[in-house]
């Protein structure tokens, strides 16, 4: 009655084994050896891929971290120093400190700042647009507003805003990975330290034409005037192909250039408005 | 039964608006700005500065490389500056603005309009000539005749083709050079023909222009190895590729150029300045437009001098009309919208068609449905949905071996689909971004 049942059990019982044999034999036979390490590095990593260590992805970082035995020219944006502090724990060397940076979009040619010339109706891509002609307004450096930097964020911290028509980065969703940078064909986005309470000053142009035709295009346009240059007492500012630029490592925040920019091309953001201050700062410009 | 070519074309609506209208010259405009690169390859190098007094047919800007093409004054007067100027695209380019004081003539032209057939010249004197007129391949490429006139090594022409097929709906300036000056293209393609070695020629031209048919064929009677090569209409013939494979059944290979079959493709507006630049010592610095649109007052084919705006153009021909919705530099199939009509007009400048609001504006764009028009319809048989997708998602290695780098962007493809894709717009991405990757293998 049941030696059908008994059967199947001791042939299926007897085939499992022999392959359970096979197996372990081949395995061992085959074996690869990988470092357990890389393993906990990749666990300890934030497994977002987003390449902006410059690897493919967050196992092919763990995998170059244990190769090299050395973090000096290792660093994960995503996870930041606290990131690389504990890969550092788990590989018992040392991290490199990084400061935190975060995206910023050098171009404010809003609607209204930026009047458009012309009107373009083919694929809404900035790769494409910038491909086929210099963008809907005058200014050929300025932001095309198709949004290729919303679309290659992982993270969710540049959107669009549709009054202005440039794209936004969310400073605390933004993990300064640089995929928008890559992405920009205007290379108008940069990554800048993040200073406290997100505070920012940035020339926020990044057009090379002289004065007169950058503010045509945009009335926001740096004209490279070189006001704010003179007025940096920290050598912060540098004027080159007419257009200024501040350098966020050197940069202390005193926004004396804000306010001696004729354009308002540079912007400052985070800060409580400005009482007396402002006045002095230009009192003792005329001085 | 008459030739054409096999794989692939469409059937554009023609919209020959101003076939019948005879070529007309343009009043000189107050300034003209003529850019020093109008070609394919290095952009020529200023020879004149600030203030300097030229003449109609001076040399301006000379050739600065191998590929490259001189370019001379089409005005006499005052260069007031050598400047960088937005063109077509509205990215900045070096260009000379000369602000016009008459109009005299370099002494070297021969302003006489007798036709002057007898060649005097041998081959690479005459090569000499064109190259130092500047001219380049007038249908749209602008890539310098005088270097294409000089096989590569081991390599030898068997025959010349002149192109007067004019396939781009809406473009008729070739189809009124070849009645107007049907003799003066004749002995111009006798001088090319003499230049290559070469004792054959054919000049194609679509049956939908029977006048200048008739008009060539008793231009090249009686002058022993040229003949008219009456074809059936289809887009894009007007391609070398396509043209050769319509009039001599023979194929180009992927990658290769004419001369692998023994052809060299030339247009007939080139051949026209040749005979110029030859016979009668005049540099390329005019061409015919043609200038029109369903709603433009007159449309018409205009003699232009390089470098004049295109918005004195149009305003020659009635004006912009109110319901334009795109000025297109080229046609309406391979010819690049402008973005301002302050843009000069350049050597490859072949018309300047205004297509009405309605019909400017794209469809929405809807999803594939592979029905495979696409592919039915590309005259160098790609998959242009596939090529789409591929680009899209940036697999540029993949693109390549998809041979993107044959598209020839004549926009059948665009044209063909009932979802309204952008073909065209995404392979002409992908094939700068596989032509990089290509470059910066060989570097």
């Amino acid at each position: 009655m049941n030696a059908p049942i008994i059967y199947t059990v001791v042939t299926l019982v007897a085939i499992g084994t022999t392959a359970a044999v096979i197996l372990y034999v081949v395995a061992r036979k085959f074996m690869v050896y990988e470092d357990p390490r890389i393993d906990t590095v990749e666990r300890a990593l934030p497994g977002a891929n987003c390449g902006g260590c410059g690897y493919a992805g967050c196992r092919a970082f763990a995998e170059t971290c244990v190769k090299e035995n050395n973090l000096e020219k290792l660093f994960c944006p995503v996870g930041g120093n606290e990131g690389m502090e504990e890969v550092a724990k788990i590989l018992g060397l040392e991290a490199v400190k990084k400061d935190p940076r975060v995206a910023v979009v050098r171009c404010n040619g809003t609607c209204e700042y930026r009047p458009k010339i012309n009107r373009y109706d083919g694929v809404m891509t900035c790769a494409i647009v910038s491909s086929v002609y210099s963008g809907e307004t005058g200014c050929q450096y300025g932001c095309l507003g198709c949004g290729d930097c919303c679309v290659v964020c992982n993270f969710d911290a540049v959107h669009m805003n549709p009054v202005t028509g440039l794209p936004e980065v969310t400073d605390e969703k933004c993990t300064a990975c640089g995929a928008c940078v890559t992405a920009c064909p205007k290379n108008l986005i940069e990554l800048r330290k993040k200073n406290a309470r997100e505070r920012k000053i940035y020339v926020a142009c990044r057009n090379e034409e002289k004065g007169g035709i950058a503010r045509k295009a945009c009335k926001v346009a740096c004209i490279g005037c070189g006001k704010c240059f003179d007025v940096c007492a920290y050598d912060a500012i540098t004027i080159g192909n007419n257009l200024a630029f501040i350098d966020s490592d050197k940069c202390k925040l005193c926004r004396k250039c804000v306010a001696v920019c004729p354009t308002d091309a540079i912007i400052e953001v985070g800060f409580p408005p400005r009482k007396i201050q402002s006045e002095t700062a230009e009192t003792s410009q005329v001085n | 039964m008459l030739k054409t070519f096999k794989l692939g074309g469409v059937h554009p609506p023609e919209n020959k608006l101003s076939a019948d209208s005879e070529i007309v010259e343009l009043p000189l405009s107050p300034t003209v700005f003529i850019p020093v690169g109008q070609h394919i390859g290095a952009p020529a190098t200023a020879v004149v500065k600030k203030g300097d007094q030229v003449k109609t047919g001076q040399l301006i800007a000379r050739s600065s490389g191998f590929v490259s093409a001189n370019v001379h004054s089409s005005v006499s007067g005052t260069v007031t500056k050598v400047d960088l100027v937005p063109d077509s695209g509205g990215y900045p380019r070096v260009g000379v603005v000369i602000k016009v004081e008459g109009d005299d003539w370099d002494d070297q032209i021969d302003t006489s309009p007798d036709l002057k057939s007898e060649i005097s010249l041998t081959g690479p004197e005459i090569i000499e000539k064109i190259k130092e007129a500047g001219i380049v391949g007038m249908g749209g490429a602008t890539f310098p005749t005088h270097v294409k006139l000089v096989p590569p090594r081991g390599m030898k022409f068997e025959m010349l083709l002149i192109n007067g097929v004019e396939c781009e709906p809406f473009l008729t300036s070739d189809n009124r050079l070849m009645i107007e000056k049907s003799d003066e293209i004749v002995v111009g393609t006798r001088l090319l023909m003499k230049a290559m070695g070469v004792d054959k020629a054919f000049i194609g031209i679509e049956n939908n222009k029977p006048e200048a048919i008739r008009k060539m064929e008793k231009a090249v009677n009686g002058i022993s190895g040229i003949s008219v090569v009456p074809l059936k209409v289809k887009y894009p013939q007007g391609g070398e590729k396509q043209l050769i494979k319509a009039v001599t059944g023979r194929e180009v290979s992927s990658g290769a150029l004419p001369v692998s079959v023994g052809c060299l493709v030339s247009n007939v507006g080139s051949a026209f300045a040749v005979y110029e630049a030859v016979q009668k010592n005049k540099p390329l610095f005019e061409r015919v437009v043609t200038v029109t649109g369903k709603s433009l007052r007159n449309p018409s084919n205009v003699k232009v001098r390089i470098g004049t705006p295109v918005s004195d153009l149009i305003l020659f021909a009635g004006g912009v009309p109110e319901d334009t919705g795109k000025i297109i530099s080229g046609g309406p199939m391979m010819g690049k919208a402008l973005a301002t009509s302050d843009v000069p007009v350049t050597k490859g400048t072949s018309g300047i068609v205004l297509i009405p609001e309605k019909q400017a504006a794209r469809k929405p764009q809807l999803a594939c449905i592979r029905c495979s028009r696409c592919t039915n319809a590309c005259p160098m048989g790609l998959e242009p949905f596939l090529l789409m997708t591929l680009s899209e998602n940036s697999l540029w290695e993949r693109l390549e071996k998809e041979m993107v780098l044959d598209c020839i962007e004549c926009g059948s493809c665009s044209f063909s689909c009932p979802a309204s894709r952008p073909l065209l717009d995404y392979i002409r991405y992908a094939k700068a971004k596989v032509g990089q990757l290509v470059r910066s293998r060989k570097h």
